[in-house]
């Protein structure tokens, strides 16, 4: 059997800097922060009052309320991104084997307001169980990829992969393998979180991983910053359609860029800290750059998985140091959560989103809100401090990992027939 | 119309999204005004939130139509 080769033909993206592909592109380019403080609910009594939420979003204007109140926000983020995302592949009425389409969607989390609200309900209510029959398939982290695969008629593979922030990156990479097997044809991959809620603040203050700057909330993330202190929990997500190249060209789709390669990798070593050589990060580029049969010099640029907290990031730029060796001085780094902040299970998705367009424009996005280099930090190493950078970029990989361990990442290049 | 048939109708319109002119006594939820089996349980509580009573299962199920609702609350409802 002759493996697939898969495009990249649709985007959408629903992000705290843009509520659509090029606006958030626009944004990420121009180095434009999400941060504020949050409006989500009242965070007065919370470490961290500020967060990257989703900006002048009217939900009704995408999904009919009476459908909208039977998602979680997770779930309506995953619609309205996945839509935009659609819209742009356009397909026509018979271009498509709906029993060869599928949606592979990543989330971290899933419907953590919707859990909240009804768990909060109970306890007020004397603790008279009367739940609502929607608090369960709200709720269910699958939630998102079932209502995508109603919404569009897709019957092919259909299952949410949860790995903590590598949540859509393993989604991605499911999605191009089963493509690549010829297990479908098209799949509406990505993923998206809607975690800025009470427990989802809290409970991350609690494992001291947020940022408290509340003086100062757009400079809050700063990846690579000497006086980083945490990360900023951002939420929306963004759509990827994969596509066989032939059924691809068959029905002239626009190609933004072709998927070459995936890596997969575990630390096996704590819980929430990563490995402090970053072996389980050197592992996971290493398998992915094989997997695509490149060499470490042949990438351009490296999305790290970079989330601005003090013990995260040294460890992935010294495994990228330690794997790439010379190279990793000849290419850019960014980490564009500096901008975003970190959507958890979405943060692969609209990663993999700024990847392709980095492809498509020939530029780096920066890493913004660099004040005071990090003695632990290598100087030579390109990290497109504060200010996009233009370039050629043929081969970009997106790093991302998560709490458990989980490590994931994937290589797009420029489409080339 | 009663106070009651007003609250109900209230009630379907906000949960089912249906315009109030369709809200009539015979409208039956599932055949006429598009809820499946999980919008009728989740109209079930809001009744029963809304008049502060609780329905009987045995009892809920016979309640289909908006005029069953109202009869059955304007029964029941103290």
């Amino acid at each position: 059997m002759s493996l697939k080769r898969v495009v990249i033909t649709g985007m959408g993206a629903l992000t705290p800097i843009g509520n659509d592909v090029s606006t958030f592109w626009k944004n990420l380019v121009a180095g434009v922060s999400g941060a504020a403080p949050i409006t989500r609910f009242d965070a007065e009594k919370f470490r961290t009052r500020f967060a990257c939420e989703v900006k002048g979003l009217d939900i009704n204007n995408y999904i009919p309320r009476q459908e909208a109140r039977k998602m979680d926000p997770f779930a309506q983020y995953a619609v309205i991104a996945a839509d935009e995302a659609m819209k742009d592949a356009g397909f026509g009425a018979d271009t498509l084997d709906l029993d060869k389409a599928g949606v592979i969607w990543g989330a971290g989390i899933g419907g953590l307001k919707t859990f909240e609200d009804e768990v909060m309900g109970f306890a007020e209510n004397g603790k008279t169980p009367r739940f609502n029959p929607f608090f369960i398939p709200k709720m269910i982290v699958d939630s998102a990829s079932g209502i995508l695969s109603i919404r569009y008629g897709f019957r092919g593979p259909n299952f949410i992969t949860v790995s903590a922030c590598a949540s859509a990156t393993n989604a991605l990479i499911d999605a191009y393998n089963y493509i690549k097997l010829g297990m479908m044809n098209v799949c509406i991959s990505g993923g998206s979180e809607a975690a800025i809620t009470n427990a989802g603040v809290g409970g991350f203050n609690a494992l001291k991983a947020l940022s408290e700057r509340n003086d100062s909330p757009e400079t809050a993330s700063r990846p690579y910053d000497k006086d980083r202190d945490g990360f900023v929990l951002g939420e929306g997500g963004a759509a990827i359609i994969l596509e066989e190249l032939d059924h691809a060209k068959a029905r002239g789709a626009k190609i933004y860029a072709e998927m070459i390669g995936v890596g997969m990798s575990s630390d096996a070593y704590h819980i929430t800290a990563p490995h402090p050589d970053g072996l389980g990060a050197q592992i996971v580029m290493k398998n992915a750059v094989e997997n695509a049969g490149l060499n470490p010099e042949d990438i351009d640029y490296i999305n790290t998985h970079g989330t601005s907290t003090p013990i995260g990031d040294p460890q992935e730029i010294k495994a990228i140091e330690k794997y790439f060796g010379e190279h990793a001085y000849k290419m850019n780094i960014s980490s564009t959560k500096s901008m975003t902040g970190h959507l958890l299970g979405g943060a692969g998705a609209i990663e993999a989103a700024a990847c392709i367009m980095a492809i498509k424009d020939q530029i780096i996005p920066p890493t913004i809100n660099h004040f005071t280099d990090d003695p632990d930090i290598n100087p030579a190493l390109n990290l497109t401090f504060n200010e996009a950078q233009k370039r050629t970029v043929n081969i970009a990989l997106s790093n991302t990992f998560g709490f458990g361990g989980h490590n994931a990442s994937v290589i797009f290049k420029k489409y080339e027939d | 119309m009663s106070a009651i048939s007003e609250r109900v109708k209230q009630i379907i319109v906000e949960k089912l999204g249906v315009e109030e002119s369709e809200v009539t006594p015979e409208a039956n939820f599932q055949n006429d005004l598009g809820a499946d089996s999980l919008d009728t349980v989740e109209l079930i509580m809001e009744f029963e939130k809304e008049f502060n009573l609780s329905i009987p299962d045995d009892q809920a199920e016979n309640i289909g139509t908006v005029g069953q609702a109202v009869a059955y609350l304007e029964e029941n409802v103290k």
